[in-house]
């Protein structure tokens, strides 16, 4: 991750520490140290001031990061609507961590899906090449003129903030290619003096927001292109879905996040005993690619929605809701059996996920409310 | 270095707040506003806090602001202006711009509480910028909230005056010995009755490398309850009544830069307020003795803070 900060070029750094998402601010302070970082890091004295350190160098033109996690992001909360409803293309690495009360360090994704329609493209990582690959791809679709938003790379907290692996990096030089540097259309310039967060009425609030979405709308076509101008000089490519035996499954399971990894190796292995599984990890959240998600569940007899939040008095957690939403346009009527999995931190295995592939393959799911796996009795 | 203002004459004539915004008519923070821009050079970049000011100034879809203006919450001006340097800076290094002088404004409710420990922080970390408060002395804009900045005795619409309590209770919060103590290379108070005094000090400011700051008492029509063309008189009786000393801090040597060697009487100044009406009925005598009180102490508190610190940072001599 800091290394992918490093080579994008980036101006700013401001950022708070916080577990598990300390290990990234660190590193860039030893970049720093090094003199291999050439930015400015403000190593600010909140997570607020931390994202209001990002409006302020962003609206001068620099390129800017920040990391956080957990209570971190919910303190950031008023700031992150702030910054996409200025259009600033800020990237935030999210080492996803469960929300206190109890306070706890590990993961799932409740902090980010709390702050889920403050207006910021979202996509979550299944490994470390993939937080490598799409923090670079992230800078260029959020500085893109048709898109100018705030970006979130999520990842779990732990699971993979921490994780060792094997990363192939790039050269600095394609990168910078790709990247180019930031051209904002609009920028703090004394000889063209403008002004930025002015105060709205009834009369034009509606407008600004319908602009916003619609740049986010956008941002579902442009993730595209970036993603096969990237593949051109890194071979690499994950889609805003990634579909595993999806056009021969009997259950589908749609999933976000690490644990994607992990239930396809489920799959597999039903797969291997005779059983059809399949499962279609979401990448891209917002936008939502409700096409690509919808053209992969026609075939299926029955859909498994997995998430990694809790929604207390909710139907389902959001990701089943969205799935449910999609189906429901495309007039797809299925089973959606909604599970609940991982809360605060706690492992998914492949067993768990043969026992969940199990508990739709039992019949019809309709009717049923959310599971809760894994939860103690 | 910014050399200090003589004269009138010396100011520029185009105006960095363009008349027609939607400030109050004799609001003391647009004049606070027009005094310390024209005292700063052209291209300074302007962030803000949330506050009367900014809603006033900034209506979508029109401007007050002939400078480049920012705003984006109540407590984060300061780092937003943290940001402005560090992007800036960064910018420099490539050879994409140049560092602008940076002025910030927050009101007292954005500086005194809700804003204070962007403040801090951003002081702390040595950014190069010049905070002015312009203080108010409650929540205007919400419609006259008390705030740490409200002081003893002022009636708000959360200090209320019954037969239980009668007005605020608490004192003012000594805000800028809370800067001082960040040994910030300057920090003064300053009066829109005193111009010069004032435009010296933002010139002052400007012209150190590192975080400084303004305190600016803006007198307000609508929450202190005085007729509008009364502001300026305000803001002197204030200063003359020593309630609000002019003084700077600069390198930590306390100078009293208006000295009130005979004062006015306190109630002089607080009779002509709506907010302090209850403070003349005999109930609340002991209430008034203790603000006299307060302020004759705070002032002789920066006498011997002058003297001291002026011998303490003398200049060695061989």
């Amino acid at each position: 991750m800091a290394e992918a900060v490093r080579q994008c070029d980036v101006d700013v750094v401001a950022a708070y520490p916080i577990t598990p998402q300390t290990i990234i601010v660190e590193k860039l302070a030893e970049y720093v140290a090094d003199g291999r970082f050439k930015g400015e890091f403000v190593p600010v004295e909140s997570e607020h001031s931390a994202l209001s350190a990002c409006v302020g160098a962003s609206a001068t033109g620099a390129r800017v990061f920040t990391a956080t996690s957990s209570q971190g992001l919910a303190y950031m909360h008023e700031m992150l609507y702030n910054v996409s409803g200025m259009r600033f293309p800020i990237v935030m690495a999210v080492a996803n961590r469960a929300l206190s009360a109890p306070l706890v360090l590990n993961a799932d994704h409740s902090d980010m899906m709390a702050s889920r329609d403050s207006g910021w493209i979202q996509v979550y990582a299944e490994n470390v090449e993939e937080i490598y690959d799409r923090t670079i791809q992230l800078f260029r679709l959020s500085e893109d003129p048709r898109v100018m938003l705030p970006s979130a790379i999520n990842f779990e907290g732990f699971i993979l903030s921490h994780d060792k692996e094997r990363v192939r990096l790039l050269e600095d030089e394609p990168i910078l290619k790709f990247l180019g540097r930031p051209r904002p259309k609009h920028k703090i310039d004394p000889d063209a003096p403008l002004t930025f967060g002015a105060i709205a009425t009834p009369d034009t609030y509606y407008e600004f927001r319908m602009q916003q979405t619609e740049a986010m709308n956008n941002a579902l076509h442009v993730f595209e292109e970036v993603e096969m101008e990237f593949e051109s000089f890194s071979g690499r490519k994950y889609g805003a879905v990634d579909a595993y035996n999806t056009d021969r499954a009997d259950v589908i399971m749609v999933i976000n996040g690490s644990a994607a990894g992990t239930m396809r190796a489920a799959a597999r292995a039903l797969n291997a005993a005779g059983e059809k599984a399949g499962v279609l990890a979401i990448k891209l959240y917002r936008p939502f690619p409700m096409e690509q998600v919808v053209s992969h569940l026609f075939q299926t007899k029955a859909v498994i929605t997995m998430d990694r939040s809790i929604s207390p008095g909710a139907p389902s957690g959001p990701i089943s809701e969205d799935v449910k939403s999609a189906m429901h346009l495309a007039g797809l009527t299925k089973p959606v059996l909604s599970v609940v999995y991982g809360i605060g931190g706690r492992d998914l295995s492949v067993e768990d996920g043969k026992n969940i592939f199990g508990m739709a393959k039992e019949g019809n799911s309709f009717g049923t409310p959310t599971v809760m796996y894994g939860v103690k009795a | 270095m910014l050399e200090p203002i003589k004269g009138l004459k010396e100011l520029p004539t185009e105006e960095p707040l363009s008349p027609g915004h939607r400030l109050c008519p004799g609001c003391g923070a647009s004049i606070v506003v027009r005094q310390v821009l024209l005292a700063a050079p052209k291209d300074t970049i302007v962030a803000e806090a949330t506050g009367c000011l900014e809603v006033s100034t900034a209506l979508y879809p029109y401007s007050a602001w002939n400078r480049p203006w920012i705003h984006s919450a109540f407590e984060n001006a300061a780092a937003v202006a943290s940001g402005i340097d560090s992007g800036f800076k960064a910018l420099a290094r490539r050879g994409e711009g140049k560092e602008h002088p940076i002025i910030v404004f927050g009101g007292d409710g954005g500086t005194y509480d809700i804003g204070i420990q962007a403040l801090s922080g951003a002081i702390e970390r040595g950014h190069k910028f010049l905070y002015v408060c312009y203080d108010n002395e409650a929540y205007m804009n919400t419609g006259i909230q008390r705030s740490g900045g409200t002081p003893r005795g002022a009636w708000t619409t959360t200090t209320q005056v019954g037969s239980a309590r009668a007005g605020k209770q608490e004192t003012k919060k000594d805000l800028l010995s809370i800067v001082v103590a960040h040994r910030v290379p300057y920090a003064a108070t300053a009066s829109i009755s005193h111009w010069r005094d004032l435009m010296t000090k933002v010139r002052k400011a400007l012209s150190k490398d590192g975080p400084t700051f303004l305190h600016v008492m803006a007198p307000c029509t609508r929450g202190w309850r005085f007729d509008s063309e009364k502001t300026i008189r305000m803001a002197r009786l204030a200063v003359e009544t020593r309630f609000f000393p002019l003084y700077e801090v600069d390198n930590g040597v306390y100078k009293i830069t208006f000295p009130v060697s005979s004062p006015k009487p306190v109630e002089e100044y607080l009779k002509l307020q709506g907010r302090y009406s209850h403070m003349f009925q005999p109930q609340n005598a002991a209430a008034l003795d203790t603000i006299k009180k307060e302020v004759d102490e705070n002032y002789r508190h920066l006498e011997k803070l002058s003297q001291f610190t002026s011998q303490l940072y003398a200049p060695q001599t061989a």
